[in-house]
């Protein structure tokens, strides 16, 4: 269909009008980025309709160079898998576009966020469309970029400025290994398209499918923040937080699982590869949990809860319930959003205040923000009926099928999920009140362009995972959707044990909620016993495991010295000398030749003449 | 009785629209009202609607006057070159002139016959065509290029570039000459024909040569390009930008016709010589570059640098080469219109801002004309996705298909020197504090018009090249046949 | 070889300039003045402000002497074979002159054609 380039092409429309004409626009930045998004989101629609009616089709939005043999086009692959993450990306992201009216009101940089804002959405859904590997590569990095410049946004703020940095250095290591399997894919199959890929990856070597799945998983943990390159998400909570929410919840962090899943032809030759994104996935689903139980900042709770969710998701990928790993990046998007998009509205009601230690008793002053942040955290920890029980459940479900001790770790996972989840929304919203009394008494709820998306939002929580996640006999509605993308390994859901694995991982969800109301809601809490390190455990867990302690002495900072030792020894003797005398030479060169520009006329014409001279003579001597 | 000749008049007729624009701007001129604004805008009208024109001609083949004037798609592909160029540069006068107290009826009307003087050139079947398409530019050029009478550097570009011209022009005279002794003719066919019966003419070639230093001159090449420098500074500069551009454009237009179908059988010879003019051509260009501090004179050798560019792409030769040269001139076109116009908008209280220290701290001040003038020099750079950048690939990309692997390397690493004093603008602007004089911006609703058409230009060209390739190679294709 | 008459009105035309120049360097007398150093300018001062005005009259009589000159020039020609060219000589003269009066015209609107 030729109309998909509009999809994409919208926001970048909105993008640049914004940033060209930003200064002018000013305060109105927001009727051009929201009549963009809302468009794309339709377009997004009748796409998706086409999808539903079966349809899959590749298409070409764009061709750039065309010379000869050569040729450089922009196609985009349309498929259910393509439709599910247009519809996510431009619907989630429609919301968030709305809710940042009201949160970004009084920023000087009000036009430029929804430049970058248009920007992102943009890339996001040439990520997804995009037909062959290296166009995905571009968007990868395009989205990545995005991600710079929102959590940067602030960017006088140093600590701003320096988690932009360290989200685009880490992500640089997984894209090293991303950048080195698309030029081993293109090795080995002499195309980068995925139609082709996929069709040659059924007779492709096992070895070559390991390190080319393997390479590939490294470029997703990198973006989707999977161990051990987790640690840039919980800084990146620096941005504003509807970019927490646009790109690092819902979409952009999702973009690994997406790869890995419309990939999966090239991993299911591996059972190592998928061995390796299962486990990798189940440890960062834990890993992350513990470190979510003790934080105090609202945001960094949810944070490390998103990497622990992106865990869940690779543990199905790895497990080869690729369409229960789409489904909760689907649900995810939607309740994950919402918690964020809900502690921004805590944070802008408490002017700026984001630790959990100095909130509380919310709930009468916020009605809406707590009764949605509530249904989303509801959805996170898997209540039966709202959208993450379906999708958290599938994939508890696929690991008891799978691997025992997998699945157990995951029911964990699952217990502290409840209990961090909730223990957020008690601190939050139900305890007594531990902010200053002016505070308190400032304490407000949020106008209505920024409470609409919440309920919205918490909508789609309650509906999204009944509406299509109930299982039959085969598979899910949702699954079957996707079947023609992604296969289907049916037989697993076994009856009986089904409904046993369900009834318990409720009453897991149940005690942890139950242990967060018994530590935090049973009694009056005190601010000062919150999240402090009183045992080795918790100040273990309150450094996130010192990751990036380990990080600093082990790598940064050896780095550092090599790179001070090769600035002042070898650079200043060696590359320095060999650029600056290059240089010289060349200016050197220059103001020589430019003497030759007397400004006689007399002289220009002799210099012609010499060159006629010489013309004439090479033809009399050929 | 002598039988009437045919008289096809619509071979002729983009170019004599603009001409007869001239003549009307010229009666236009003699009455009232006093204010010569009106001008410009019959000026530009006549430019557009010759534009128009051509565009519309395109794929109607006419042949006229004994095949002197052929107006096919590669004629009218330049036809829309030139009047681009055209148009920018009307558009860049109208307030440029009033600013400098030169309100003439004059100014249009050269401009319009120099134009109509590029198109004839343009669409030359014949020698005799070439020498009155060249004269007819050329000499209103020269006028043109003196009209700041009260500036000393105006009068001295003027004087410097009819000396130096004039002097091409005996060249070129008798290279043709010498030509038409040889062959017995001067139609461009009727060459070709004669020179493939008698391969390796000793008189063919000097003509040849003589013929290159003409051209030479016309489309700066080392080493005659000398007068380039002096003239681009002196002129005023919606003039310069047109003898940048235009002037240029029309030049390699005749050039290309005279190398690929009069003389063809002659490429053996003239290929190797236009390699070492193409290497010398870019490298001093760049180099000299530099170590310029007047914009306008950086902006004229990097032109000088452009020419051995497009040099590249007709030694390489064949449709992919010669398509490459007819796509980077409409690149270069609006490349280089556009910088000059941007450089025409900064003013400094006493004159033109043109040092490069005038644009120090340029994008605190004016963001959009900063952005502007940031974008257009990264075009010359050649940065993706820019006009500029697609223009050097399909050139460097023909010469490596046809095997000239060095000249490829010397013009990448051209290139590469290239991106310093572009660069070092943008530094000036983007990371320097203001210094010495205050600058300000002109405001011209004219001229804005001007650098955003050339803007969406680059950008169009830059994200959709391959239609416009499509059209340059469809052009050139019937040359080469 | 067929070229060798041109070559010869080369060589005839370098040898006749080269005397010209020579002869006297080797046999003439040389008294030498400042005034005779000086670069023959009719008697006027060499070095001067070039600013200095002059009449501008003269060149402008004369290039338009020339233009109506070469008109003739045409005419004559046109009016010798006027009948044999026909009514196609007939208009494309009209079309000449009618060109040449709008330059006319343009002339003496602008002046061209005042003494003072």
């Amino acid at each position: 269909m030729s109309t998909v380039w509009l999809i994409p092409a919208f926001p970048l429309a909105g993008a640049l009008v914004n940033m060209v004409f930003g200064r002018v626009i000013g305060r109105s930045a927001h009727w051009i980025a929201v009549p963009a998004l809302v468009a794309s989101f339709l377009g997004s629609c009748v796409v998706f309709a086409r999808v539903w009616s079966g349809q899959a089709f590749t298409t070409t939005l764009f061709t750039w160079i065309v010379a000869a043999d050569f040729e450089t086009t922009v196609v985009a692959l349309v498929d259910p898998l393509t439709g599910v993450m247009l519809l996510v990306v431009t619907g989630v992201g429609m919301l968030i576009h709305v809710y940042s009216i009201g949160y970004m009101h009084d920023d000087p940089g009000y036009a430029r966020f929804f430049a970058y804002l248009n920007l992102f959405v943009f890339s996001m859904t040439m990520l997804v469309l995009a037909g062959n590997f290296l166009l995905l590569y571009v968007f990868w990095e395009a989205v990545g970029l995005c991600s710079y410049l929102l959590i940067g946004f602030w960017y006088t703020r140093d600590s701003a400025a320096q988690a932009g940095k360290k989200a685009f250095i880490v992500n640089r290591v997984g894209d090293f290994g991303f950048g080195l399997a698309i030029m081993w894919i293109w090795i080995a199959f002499g195309t980068l398209d995925y139609v082709a890929v996929f069709k040659g990856a059924e007779t492709l070597a096992p070895a070559t499918a390991t390190g080319i799945a393997l390479l590939l998983f490294m470029g997703a943990c990198g973006k989707s923040a999977q161990v051990p390159l987790h640690v840039w998400l919980p800084d990146a909570m620096e941005g504003p937080t509807p970019v927490s929410a646009l790109i690092h919840a819902a979409t952009m962090v999702t973009a690994g699982v997406y790869m890995v899943a419309r990939s999966h032809a090239l991993f299911e030759r591996s059972t190592v590869a998928l061995d390796v994104v299962l486990w990798v996935g189940v440890i960062t689903a834990v890993f992350a949990a513990t470190i979510g139980l003790v934080q105090t900042d609202i945001k960094r709770v949810l944070a490390y809860s998103t990497v622990s969710q992106l865990g869940y998701m690779f543990a199905a990928l790895g497990l080869g319930a690729y369409t229960a790993g789409i489904f909760h990046l689907v649900t995810h998007a939607f309740f994950k959003a919402l918690l964020f998009l809900g502690a921004g509205s805590v944070i802008h009601g408490l002017h700026g205040e984001q630790d959990l230690r100095k909130m509380g008793a919310l709930a009468p002053r916020m009605r809406v923000t707590a009764m949605t942040m509530t249904i989303g955290a509801l959805g996170l920890v898997g209540f039966p009926g709202l959208a993450g029980f379906f999708s958290k459940d599938e994939i508890l479900a696929a690991a008891f099928f799978g691997s025992r001790a997998a699945w157990a770790l995951l029911l964990a996972g699952a217990f502290m999920t409840a209990f961090y989840t909730f223990r957020l929304i008690f601190l939050a919203f139900f305890t007594g009140p531990r902010m200053s009394k002016d505070v308190a008494h400032h304490a407000h709820e949020s106008p209505r362009v920024m409470t609409w998306p919440l309920i919205a939002l918490a909508a789609l929580t309650v509906v999204a995972g009944a509406a299509v996640g109930i299982p039959s006999e085969h598979g899910t509605p949702f699954a079957r959707f996707l079947s023609p993308v992604l296969p289907v390994h049916e037989g697993e859901h076994g009856g009986a044990a089904g409904v046993m694995l369900l009834v318990l991982s409720v009453i897991v969800v149940a005690a942890g909620i139950l242990l967060a109301w018994f530590m935090y809601m049973a009694a009056p809490v005190k601010a000062e016993t919150i999240g402090q390190p009183r045992t080795v455990l918790v100040r273990l867990l309150l450094n996130a495991w010192y990751v990036d302690w380990l990080y600093d002495r082990a790598i940064v900072r050896p780095l550092y010295a090599l790179s001070v030792f090769l600035a002042r020894v070898f650079d200043l003797g060696v590359i320095d000398g060999l650029v600056n005398g290059l240089g010289r030479a060349v200016v050197w060169w220059s103001a020589g030749l430019r003497r030759l520009q007397t400004g006689y006329v007399v002289n220009y014409a002799l210099t012609m003449l010499a060159g006629a001279v010489i013309f004439v003579a090479y033809f009399l001597a050929r | 009785m002598i039988p009437a000749p045919p008289v096809a008049l619509g071979a002729l007729l983009p170019a004599l629209i603009v001409f007869g624009t001239g003549v009307l701007v010229l009666l236009l001129d003699l009455v009232p009202p006093r204010t010569k604004d009106h001008l410009g805008g019959v000026a530009l009208a006549g430019i557009v609607i010759a534009l128009l024109g051509s565009i519309s001609l395109w794929n109607h083949e006419t042949r006229a006057f004994r095949d002197m004037v052929l107006l096919d798609n590669y004629a009218l592909f330049f036809h829309v070159v030139i009047c681009y160029a055209a148009a920018l540069a009307v558009l860049l006068s109208i307030d440029y002139l009033r600013r400098n107290g030169v309100e003439s009826g004059e100014y249009y009307a050269l401009l319009l016959f120099s134009t109509a003087g590029m198109m004839l050139l343009a669409s030359a079947g014949d020698l005799l065509i070439v020498f009155l398409g060249i004269e007819l530019m050329s000499l209103s050029l020269y006028v043109l290029a003196g009209l700041f009478k009260m500036r000393l550097a105006s009068g001295e570009a003027s004087m410097k570039y009819f000396l130096l011209g004039a002097f091409a022009t005996g060249f070129l005279l008798y290279g043709i000459a010498l030509i038409y002794g040889a062959t017995g003719s001067t139609n461009f066919d009727r060459i070709a024909a004669a020179a493939a019966a008698r391969p390796r003419d000793t008189l063919v070639t000097i003509g040849l040569g003589l013929l290159l230093v003409g051209f030479g001159f016309k489309i700066s090449s080392v080493p005659f390009h000398m007068w380039a420098p002096d003239v681009y500074e002196g002129a005023p500069t919606s003039v310069t930008a047109l003898i940048a551009t235009g002037s240029k454009a029309a030049a390699f237009a005749a050039l290309i016709r005279v190398l690929t179908v009069a003389l063809r059988a002659a490429q053996p010879d003239w290929s190797v010589l236009l390699w070492a003019v193409a290497a010398v051509t870019m490298t001093a260009g760049n180099v000299i570059a530099i170590a310029q501090s007047n914009l306008k004179r950086m902006l004229a050798y990097s032109s000088i640098a452009h020419v051995g560019y497009m040099l590249v792409g007709l030694v390489a030769g064949g449709v992919p080469g010669a398509g490459a040269v007819l796509f980077y001139l409409l690149a270069y076109t609006f490349t280089t219109a556009g910088a000059f116009g941007a450089i025409l908008l900064v003013e400094r209280s006493d004159g033109e801002a043109v040092e490069v220290g005038d644009y120090a701290g340029l994008a605190r001040r004016h963001p959009v004309l900063a952005a502007t003038l940031g974008l257009f020099l990264l075009s010359l750079v050649g940065i993706p996705p820019l006009a500029g950048f697609v223009g050097k690939f399909y050139l460097f990309g023909s010469a490596v298909r046809a095997g000239y692997l060095w000249l490829t390397v010397i013009g990448v690493l051209n290139s590469a020197i290239a991106a310093y004093y572009y660069l070092r603008v943008i530094v000036y602007m983007y990371m320097r504090e203001p210094e010495g004089v205050e600058v300000r911006l002109v405001p011209s609703f004219a001229g804005g018009v001007a650098l955003a058409i050339a803007l969406v230009g680059i950008v169009l060209l830059g994200v959709m090249p391959a239609p416009f390739a499509d059209l340059a190679q469809v052009a050139v294709a019937p040359l080469l046949r | 070889m067929e070229y060798l008459p041109i070559l010869l009105t080369f060589a005839f035309a370098a040898g006749v300039a080269g005397a010209l120049l020579g002869i006297p360097l080797l046999i003439a007398p040389r008294r030498l003045s400042p005034v005779k150093l000086a670069p023959f300018e009719c008697g006027k001062d060499p070095i001067a402000i070039s600013e200095g005005r002059f009449p501008i009259k003269f060149s402008t009589v004369a290039i338009l002497f020339i233009i109506f000159d070469i008109e003739l020039f045409f005419l004559w020609l046109w009016a010798m074979l006027f009948r044999r060219l026909g009514w196609f000589g007939f208009v494309e003269m009209l079309v000449f002159l009618a060109i040449l009066m709008l330059g006319y015209l343009y002339i003496w609107r602008k002046g061209g054609l005042e003494w003072e």
